[in-house]
């Protein structure tokens, strides 16, 4: 029984990737599974920091593929829970310092210890993507309703339907920081919208929470505060990746005809 | 006085939605973006539209021009076909 290598790209920045592979690694590892997260984004440090693990850095990927130390002394344990782990990227290096078959190679032997491998993917369409997909099996695609972001995960679609070096069949997408005020207002794209021209299988659908910029600044993954919305969302993603049957809630909107008569009141 | 737009935006103060100026934009970009970027497409859609207009028609290969443009928020294929003889079909 082989780990799950799942990478989370989406061509454009700024997108929500590192927050992503943060929420669900530390999900999945709330639900008793062994997880690593890698750190694929090589000179633009950032997974250590929204997970609050900054200070235990001592090596790095780099150093991994290079022979440096070990693969056991660069992964840090997050002492939170019981078997998640951190490989993070090297700050100093660039991307061309690591090969595909290098990521491969490394997630092909982390495939026999971990349940699950995710990669955070480097924003771009350059080496530092074909080696986050390298050793991938499975693909999350994340973007926001705005044009530019599905534009280019339009373009990654592509790639990845493209690219014959890789095992990853259809992938999977996440509608990130979904606005459903301005939805209502026609100001914004909905997961219908999207759907209709990403054409892919939804994984979830997590709206716009203040609450991620207060967990990064503590370090501490919005998954796990039980009544936020986005915390919410993830921890259906989650349990989507493990498989289970999580319906998708409708979004506070959709309120009807009451619900909408209301607000007006109340916002007297 | 343009009654037409008064009258929208006076409806509950909406304007025209501005999501849908986006969805029509990103489908346009989006078809010549993997016209581009998909490795032969325009070539092997050539080659099939002449395999199954020469059924028919005797066409000047060499001087057949396809290409896909915008045109008034819409992309079209704009084939353009020297026909030189149409071929008698049995049947």
């Amino acid at each position: 029984m082989s780990g799950r290598v799942i990478v989370v790209t989406s061509g454009k920045g700024g997108v929500g990737k590192t927050t992503a592979v943060a929420n669900i690694g530390t999900g999945l590892a709330l639900n008793h599974h062994k997880v690593v997260m890698i750190d694929a984004d090589i000179g633009l440090r950032n997974l250590d920091v929204v997970m609050g693990l900054e200070n235990r850095i001592v090596y790095d990927l780099v150093d991994v593929v290079e022979g440096e130390c070990t693969l056991r002394k660069a992964l840090i344990k997050d002492k939170r829970f019981e078997n998640l782990f951190l490989l993070p990227a090297a700050q100093r290096r660039n991307k061309d310092e690591v090969s595909p078959e290098q990521m491969k190679a490394l997630c092909d032997e982390l495939r026999k210890e971990f349940d699950y491998i995710l990669v955070d993917c480097p924003a771009g369409i350059e080496q530092g993507f074909k080696n986050a997909i390298a050793g991938a099996t499975e693909a999350i695609i994340v973007t926001t309703p705005e044009i530019s972001a599905i534009r280019d995960a339009d373009r990654i679609i592509g790639l990845l339907q493209a690219n014959e070096l890789t095992e990853i069949p259809e992938p999977l997408l996440i509608l990130n920081r979904i606005r459903p005020e301005m939805v209502r207002k026609g100001d914004m794209m909905d997961i219908n919208d999207v759907n209709d021209i990403l054409a892919i299988k939804l994984l979830g659908v997590v709206p716009d929470d203040e609450v991620i910029i207060v967990s990064t600044n503590k370090g501490e993954p919005a998954v796990l505060s039980r009544n936020t919305k986005a915390g919410m969302a993830f921890r259906h993603i989650v349990q989507r990746i493990q498989g289970e049957a999580v319906p998708f809630m409708p979004m506070d909107f959709d309120l009807g005809i009451f619900g909408r008569l209301r607000k007006m009141f109340i916002n007297k | 006085m343009d009654f037409k737009r008064m009258v929208t935006r006076s409806r509950l103060g909406e304007n025209t939605p501005s999501k849908n100026q986006a969805v029509d934009r990103l489908r346009l970009v989006l078809v010549h973006d993997r016209a581009k970027v998909t490795p032969g497409l325009m070539e092997k859609l050539k080659e099939e539209i002449i395999k199954a207009i020469t059924r028919y028609v005797e066409i000047d290969e060499g001087q057949m021009e396809m290409e896909l443009t915008s045109c008034e928020n819409r992309a079209e294929l704009v084939a353009s076909i020297p026909v030189n003889r149409i071929r008698r079909v049995s049947g």
